[in-house]
């Protein structure tokens, strides 16, 4: 026993140590003045879509690069809607996850779902738009009554082979508007739509967002049929060259783009403005529109123009994401209304209070006043894991969904767990006759290595689920993973302290009725250990 | 809870009570083998038991199949609040979707979910599909579209989650394998775990196949979950057989009966702890259930509820037994369990004229024991003796 007591931690010193770490966390939480965990869509209303990439250019997996490029386009695409905290988020290593909370969906899932189009076009008009700020648009009929609807399907197949693009490149770029084109255009708002048709002009606006040489600014161009499609463009990238001051895109073509790119820029050079310009045109509108003053004959050009770093790196990465071999599809949609989330939440709320309810019942039942213990120590463990999950939320923008409500239930289960293991480690002690005090040591001793393994394996199996499995699912490895790290922290610093003062004081440590350490609660009294000596041993020791 | 079991047990008079205290818990009798189940002696049984809940479960996932929930099989799922739902006012729905204006909604399915809300299944839908048919819903209820929840799934979703879902379980059990070789220097014991956890799978899947009860993500999610907990359970059971085998050089009892031991004095935590987890579990099925109706946390709830007690059942049952049996077949252990017999005969001996001189009256009473009376029995006085001298 001697050997015993010369390593004893001190129980008061760890248990205030530890309570001090709970108030400082608390602390923090009161500070940042958010008193609520952020919730995850499922429980607050909302929708979440995800997007599955498939590499197109059949070379098997889905580059990351590739991915993360299209994660900025689409978000740029949700920005664009107007709709506050929207996320787009990469999971998996082939997914795209956009979160939207309460947005009418239907917008966002045809928004987010369509192929990119990036392609190139000469411009022959430039236009001061009349512009209106974002959402109010005012309703005007897309195509002026007096003109013929515009076609929405190309009238000519595309040549497959390269003398054929070469001889159909020639004529584009022949291409001069009709009379109905420049009346129309003039009638054009940036928010009317209009067929985005290969073989047919097309209006367009700038995006302001990404404006390369212009300044931003509210421009409308007349286009004509596409010249180059946006997958024959092979990289791009943003930079200062050597022995400059500004930045630059450098873009480079496959040979078909190359040589398809150095005819037009031989025509545009010779032309005057705004026809030596071509507009470089991403979902319907214009990002770019560089005007060539030489041809470029090698396949790769250099736009110049008052960039920045960051429009730059923007327009940069539109063109890349035109050439991602990548292509998406919709796997799920879910939409969840507010009353739906309210609901789900309520019943998760509702859950978990049963839950613990009946543990503690089922504790206090069968350990009397130990269950008191247990009872106290699961208030603290929830008060730490609510304020981690709020500071968590905070910090990594971590949300409680259903899922993770639910892991934290569960871990109500795995905390009581560890108290039962060693409680009844200690009355196994007791048993053999040791005092109540030396058996809460030994039977801690022995129990702790069995939570420990109990409590790895728990871990393991939260630590692999997050890592492999897919959506809202996530949340719930997330939850037991932080609740299992929770418990062991809870018992090696707080219950199994809290147990050890307890059992110096009368009630505990005498085996009193009630204090579930009585000896017959431990069938002790029948057989050889009368509950005297347990007394008279800690009597002893308190002299 | 002793209370109870107390009632169940007629009193032995193995113990000569110095007061008039009550007798002493079933846990603690449990714990001297006073009462004790002979798991290992039984386990033919049990095993047998347990091969025809797997040949039950295989035949009824070969026969029945899984009910593969919207998310493996994809879809649109809407799901919207109605007053006075009725098998009539589902046909109306039925038929409100039908006449939306949208082609192939044959298939369509309507279910009342609790006695508020309706879900409705059709094919999968692209938007302006979706739009028209979120339409016509909100309309038959008397509500607006974006009060309809809906859910669309591509088709290739429920092939990803399972794959990953696989890819988790190969990763978890090889692991697993792989630390429980190492913490218990044992790979007897990392095997004997790992067929309970595959019985506990299989058994929980076949349950799944048998009743129908609806498979989705997370229910998957659940099912990974529940090997987590089948192995907590087998970790205590493990832990003590550990200890109490750690001298089996004394020759006070063999592998088998240290192991059994083990078994019978942990039952009580195993109870506790399995009470314990299942209850807030219960909790999330109840909630699920009848509060939402369905959804993830009915399915964690079930998926967890249904796993935990045949994992429970089988660290006891089936991962001892067949840890004793992997190493009793050892040389080593086969011998050690010879000169314990020989052990026992010359104490058998020694006691039998050590009666004949001292007054009448059984010396220790067994319970529950059927057809191996003699293996407990003798035990017990010799483990007695040597318990009181540790501790002196």
């Amino acid at each position: 026993m001697a050997a015993v007591s010369a390593r004893r931690r001190r129980p008061t010193v760890t248990l205030v140590v530890f309570l001090v770490v709970v108030i400082l966390l608390l602390t923090i939480m009161a500070l940042s003045r958010t008193w609520t965990p952020k919730l995850g869509l499922d429980l607050s209303g909302g929708t979440t879509i995800t997007l599955t990439a498939t590499n197109t250019s059949g070379a098997g997996t889905v580059d990351q690069a590739s991915l993360e490029q299209a994660r900025t386009i689409i978000q740029q695409r949700v920005d664009s809607l107007g709709v506050g905290e929207a996320t787009v988020t990469t999971t998996g290593n082939n997914q795209i996850q956009v979160s939207a909370p309460n947005v009418q969906s239907d917008e966002l899932v045809s928004l987010v779902g369509q192929t990119a189009l990036l392609e190139f076009r000469r411009v022959y008009q430039v236009a001061q738009a009349v512009s209106y700020p974002d959402g109010q648009a005012i309703e005007l009929p897309s195509v002026p009554a007096s003109v013929e609807p515009r076609p929405t399907e190309p009238s000519t197949t595309l040549p497959t082979d390269d003398a054929g693009r070469q001889s159909l490149l020639t004529e584009q770029l022949a291409w001069t508007p009709a009379a109905t084109d420049t009346t129309d255009f003039s009638e054009y708002q940036c928010s009317d739509s209009m067929p985005q048709v290969w073989d047919q002009p097309f209006f367009a606006c700038l995006r302001s967002d990404v404006s390369g040489s212009q300044s931003s600014g509210s421009y409308k161009y007349l286009l004509g049929p596409r010249l180059i499609e946006g997958n024959l463009v092979t990289t791009a990238s943003a930079g200062i060259p050597q022995n400059e001051l500004s930045w630059v895109v450098t873009l480079s073509f496959d040979s078909l783009g190359g040589s398809l790119f150095s005819s037009a820029t031989t025509t545009l050079a010779g032309a005057t403005s705004p026809t030596n310009q071509f507009a470089i045109v991403l979902d319907g509108k214009v990002i770019s529109a560089p005007s060539v003053s030489n041809p470029i004959p090698d396949g790769s050009a250099i736009i110049q123009g008052s960039f920045n770093q960051s429009s730059a790196t923007n327009l940069a990465n539109v063109l890349k994401y035109g050439s991602l071999p990548l292509a998406f599809e919709v796997s799920n949609v879910d939409t969840v209304s507010a009353t739906l989330g309210g609901d789900q939440l309520t019943a998760g709320l509702i859950a978990g209070l049963i839950g613990l309810i009946l543990v503690v019942i089922y504790s206090v039942v069968y350990y009397r006043g130990l269950g008191l213990v247990v009872f106290t120590s699961l208030v603290v463990a929830f008060g730490l894991t609510y304020t981690l999950i709020v500071l968590l939320g905070q910090s990594m923008s971590f949300a409680l969904s259903l899922p993770g409500l639910a892991g934290v239930i569960v871990a109500v289960g795995v905390t009581a767990d560890s108290f039962v293991i060693f409680f009844e480690r200690v009355r196994d002690e007791a048993r053999e006759g040791r005092s109540l005090r030396t058996a809460v040591e030994t039977g801690w001793d022995k129990a702790r290595r069995t939570i420990v393994v109990a409590d790895a394996v728990s871990l393991l199996s939260a630590i692999i689920l997050f890592i492999l499995s897919i959506g809202a699912i996530k949340g719930f490895a997330f939850t037991l993973g932080l609740t299992t790290l929770v418990d062991l922290a809870m018992i090696f610093f707080f219950t199994k302290p809290l147990v050890s003062l307890l059992v110096k004081t009368k009630f505990f440590g005498t085996g009193q009725r009630g204090s579930g350490f009585e000896a017959e609660h431990l069938g002790i009294a029948a057989t050889r250990r009368p509950r005297p000596r347990a007394r008279a041993l800690a009597n002893a020791k308190e002299a | 809870m002793s209370d109870i079991m107390d009632t169940m047990e007629s009193t032995p008079e193995a113990t000569t009570p110095t007061k008039p205290a009550r007798k002493p818990g079933f846990t603690h009798r449990l714990w001297t083998g006073e009462i004790s189940y002979d798991f290992v002696g039984h386990a033919r049984w049990w095993y047998i038991f347990s091969a025809v809940l797997i040949l039950i479960s295989i035949i009824s996932l070969a026969v029945r199949g899984l009910d593969l929930g919207i998310e493996f099989r994809g879809g649109s799922d809407f799901t919207v609040s109605a007053t006075n739902v009725s098998s009539a006012s589902l046909d109306d729905f039925r038929q409100a979707v039908i006449g939306s204006g949208v082609p192939d909604l044959d298939g369509t399915t309507v279910a009342a979910v609790g006695s508020d809300r309706v879900a409705i299944e059709t094919r999968a839908l692209d938007v302006p599909e979706q739009v028209k048919v979120r339409d016509a819903i909100a309309t038959q209820a008397g509500t607006q579209a974006e009060k309809v929840d809906y859910q669309q799934i591509g088709a290739s979703w429920g092939q990803q989650v399972t794959r990953q879902a696989t890819i988790a379980l190969v990763v978890f059990l090889v692991l697993v394998s792989v630390g429980f070789s190492i913490y218990f220097r044992d790979w007897k014991k990392a095997v004997s775990a790992i067929v309970a956890l595959l019985h506990d799978m299989i058994v929980t899947v076949g349950i799944y196949a048998l009743v129908g009860f609806t498979v989705t993500p997370a229910t998957l999610t659940g099912l990974l979950t529940i090997l987590g907990y089948s192995l907590y359970d087998t970790v205590v059971v493990f832990d003590k057989v550990r200890e109490n085998t750690a001298d089996l050089d004394d020759l006070r009892e063999t592998y088998s009966e240290a192991a059994n031991r083990a078994v019978n004095q942990v039952l009580v935590r195993s109870i506790n702890t399995t009470v314990l987890g299942v209850l807030p579990v219960a909790a999330i099925l109840f909630a699920g259930a009848f509060i939402l109706g369905s959804g993830p946390l009915e399915d964690i709830g079930l998926a967890l509820f249904v796993g935990m007690i045949i994992g429970a059942y089988s660290s006891i049952f089936i991962a001892t037994p067949l840890l004793v049996h992997l190493r009793m077949a050892e040389p080593g252990m086969k011998q050690q369990a010879a000169r314990v017999a020989k052990r026992r005969e010359k104490l058998a001996k020694m006691s039998a004229t050590a009666t004949a001189t001292t007054s009448a009256g059984p010396a220790y009473a067994v319970e529950m024991v059927g057809d191996d009376v003699q293996a407990p029995a003798v035990r017990q006085q010799p483990s007695k003796v040597s318990r009181a001298k540790r501790n002196s």
